[in-house]
């Protein structure tokens, strides 16, 4: 459904340009949860801007690669123009509802808005149509939440009405940012249920971005680890979590409170790359246990350690010993 | 809790005036509240928002109003302490805050930072005593002593949390007071923190009490742990216990929420929790009685109280376990 390829985004003019997401590849399935995950600074929430277009200008720019929906390049396609030539339907949620709602319009007439946009109706088949949305995102009591303004819901109930928006549109894929980051674990549990089952109803394909690896065991069929900039491994979500390739996704696993019943953790040295510091090799081997001399003068190859399992690592974790 | 109290909290209540659309309304952040924390005990206070974690926090170095109750600190009353003896309080019993961007100056150095409690106190003999109580405890939280002329913009996330850190031990305080210390940073960083508290808790024989909403992270530091809701508690029980075997039913549901590293476990669908009422129509009976699937005509009625269960030291506030 949606495929990127190569994707790379740079910052700053031409001439000393850094990348701060370097050659970005994966595809999600129809009814495909892709699981994007990654600490700060990692390039997850900029990788979502470029596939919706959303990029600031002046800001960040897609300098290499293709974004492909349902096998048409989109790439160079603004919003407003993707819609125009028909070339499918993605939307957005975000981590703060707040923020993406207007604070002095009615909720009902928030959503409304967003189906005359994309059905061109109004008027009764517009309302049926908020009732049916409302009904999808389960939200109670319709009548009262339609007539409500945004401050009056809880984050909740606020996220519930951003996805109805979203779904406005029927969208093929659904990127969702972080979108329980701000909520109580057991509003996120809710919303989290919401969204997989709306992509096995709808056959909606998901990119789920979040660092919660919780979240990505519990949620996701398939995941990809961001650091650095780069997809350091793509994998099904019970091989990644059975056997993890890339150093830096164990070592992300082990620095996990409450998973060790050692007294002390085992944090990660160091600290995550800045954009344009790592000269060559892996950007991980400063922080790399195992890196050797070759990890820090040449760039590690993509090896794929098992069917759809890629680890960008010169020396996979359980890979390889055997030879 | 084993061993003599540092601190003990005594039905402690806490409440704030809010205007809301002209009418004012009182939200009661903490609703009776009793803990004892031990000495050289690491208690964790787990909740959502909005549960008056933070509140009780603030209320024992008197940055937050108290309505009622009592706070007693080596036997001292916290609430009738005023001018000198409070500010001598607040060297024994420090706090640790969530946003190291927040809570440090941005235009003083990190020297500065970290000495202003010595400062104020008269705490150093001479120019060089500060200059090396300074270094001593950038020192002990993991910073290179040059970092005392630096300024808080050229810091990261966990750097930043170690300044506050080292603020928080400078003036050797029995007590420290840590509001989700970890909170705003990443996962690998936030290992370092966590690692860096406990060590210190040992070596300098600290009492903490440690409030947050990440069970992980509580689970690691804690001895014991209070499960708070809607201002109270509703489960107190040592931590491992609480975690693999919570009684409360907000307890379950709060551990039963929580996504864990395990692939096995998927959510495949529609998961119906409830939200929690307004702050402003506090049920008459238990708090989580709305919400919880064991309620009862009592449970709406009466409010329950923390009373010990089984032959173990938990501490359950339900009428139905």
């Amino acid at each position: 459904m949606l495929a990127v390829r190569d994707l790379t985004v740079s910052v700053g003019p031409a001439a000393k340009s850094v990348d701060i997401v370097s050659d970005v590849t994966f595809s999600i399935d129809k009814g495909e949860v892709l699981g994007l995950v990654g600490e700060s600074g990692s390039g997850k929430s900029i990788t979502s801007l470029a596939i919706m277009g959303l990029l600031p200008t002046p800001g960040p720019q897609v300098r290499a690669g293709r974004i492909e929906l349902d096998g048409r390049d989109i790439t160079e396609l603004q919003p407003w123009q993707r819609v125009e030539a028909g070339a499918g339907r993605i939307a957005m949620i975000f981590q703060e509802p707040m923020t993406s709602l207007n604070p002095v319009l009615r909720i009902g007439d928030q959503i409304a808005e967003a189906v005359r946009v994309h059905d061109g109706t109004s008027g009764r088949a517009a309302q049926e149509r908020v009732r049916e949305l409302l009904e999808m995102v389960r939200i109670p009591d319709a009548a009262v939440q339609l007539a409500a303004y945004p401050h009056q819901l809880s984050g909740g109930m606020r996220q519930r009405v951003m996805i109805a928006i979203a779904l406005a549109c029927r969208p093929q894929v659904l990127i969702a940012d972080e979108p329980t980051t701000a909520l109580d674990v057991t509003i996120q549990i809710q919303i989290l249920g919401l969204l997989r089952e709306l992509c096995d109803r709808l056959k909606m394909a998901m990119l789920f971005i979040t660092h919660d690896l919780g979240v990505i065991a519990q949620l996701v069929d398939r995941v990809a680890v961001m650091y650095g900039g780069r997809i350091v491994e793509t994998s099904d979500v019970a091989a990644l979590f059975g056997a993890p390739g890339h150093h830096y996704t164990r070592a992300l696993m082990d620095c996990m409170p409450g998973r060790t019943s050692e007294r002390r953790l085992r944090p990660i040295p160091g600290q995550a790359p800045r954009p344009g510091t790592i000269a060559a090799g892996c950007v991980f081997a400063p922080r790399c246990a195992a890196a050797r001399d070759v990890c820090r003068e040449a760039s590690p190859p993509r090896i794929r350690v098992a069917d759809r399992h890629e680890v960008l690592c010169a020396f996979p974790l359980g890979f390889g010993r055997s030879l | 809790m084993t061993g003599e109290a540092i601190l003990e909290l005594r039905d402690l209540r806490a409440a704030f005036d809010v205007r809301r659309l002209g009418r004012k309304l009182r939200l009661q952040a903490v609703d009776g509240v009793s803990l004892s924390l031990g000495e050289g005990e690491v208690l964790g206070i787990v909740g959502e928002s909005g549960c008056g974690k933070t509140t009780v926090g603030r209320s024992i170095i008197r940055l937050s109003p108290v309505q009622s109750g009592a706070i007693v600190f080596k036997g001292t009353d916290v609430l009738a302490a005023h001018g000198a003896r409070l500010r001598e309080l607040r060297l024994r019993i420090r706090m640790v805050f969530q946003d190291p961007y927040a809570s440090l100056n941005p235009r003083r150095s990190i020297g500065d930072s970290v000495a202003e409690a010595g400062d104020i106190n008269g705490a150093f003999a001479s120019r060089a005593d500060r200059t090396k109580r300074i270094a001593e405890t950038l020192s002990a939280v993991g910073l290179d002593p040059t970092f005392a002329g630096r300024y808080p913009h050229e810091l990261s996330g966990g750097q930043r949390q170690r300044v506050g850190i080292a603020r928080a031990i400078l003036p050797a305080p029995e007590v420290i007071i840590a509001d989700e210390p970890v909170s705003a940073l990443d996962v690998s960083v936030q290992a370092q923190v966590l690692n860096l508290m406990m060590d210190l808790q040992e070596q300098l024989k600290l009492s903490m009490l440690f409030i947050s909403h990440d069970i992980g992270v509580i689970g690691q530091i804690s001895g014991r742990v209070a499960v708070m809701y809607m201002g109270r508690i509703m489960e107190l029980a040592a931590t491992r216990p609480l975690l693999d075997d919570p009684v409360h039913p907000y307890t379950r549901a709060l551990m039963n929420a929580i996504p864990k590293p395990d692939p096995s476990r998927r959510i495949s669908g529609a998961i119906e929790l409830g939200e929690p009422p307004s702050q402003f129509e506090r049920p008459a009976g238990c708090v989580y009685a709305p919400r919880c699937p064991l309620a009862s005509e009592r449970c709406a009625r009466d409010v329950p109280q923390l009373r010990a269960v089984e032959q173990s030291n938990r501490m359950v506030a339900c009428h139905n376990v």
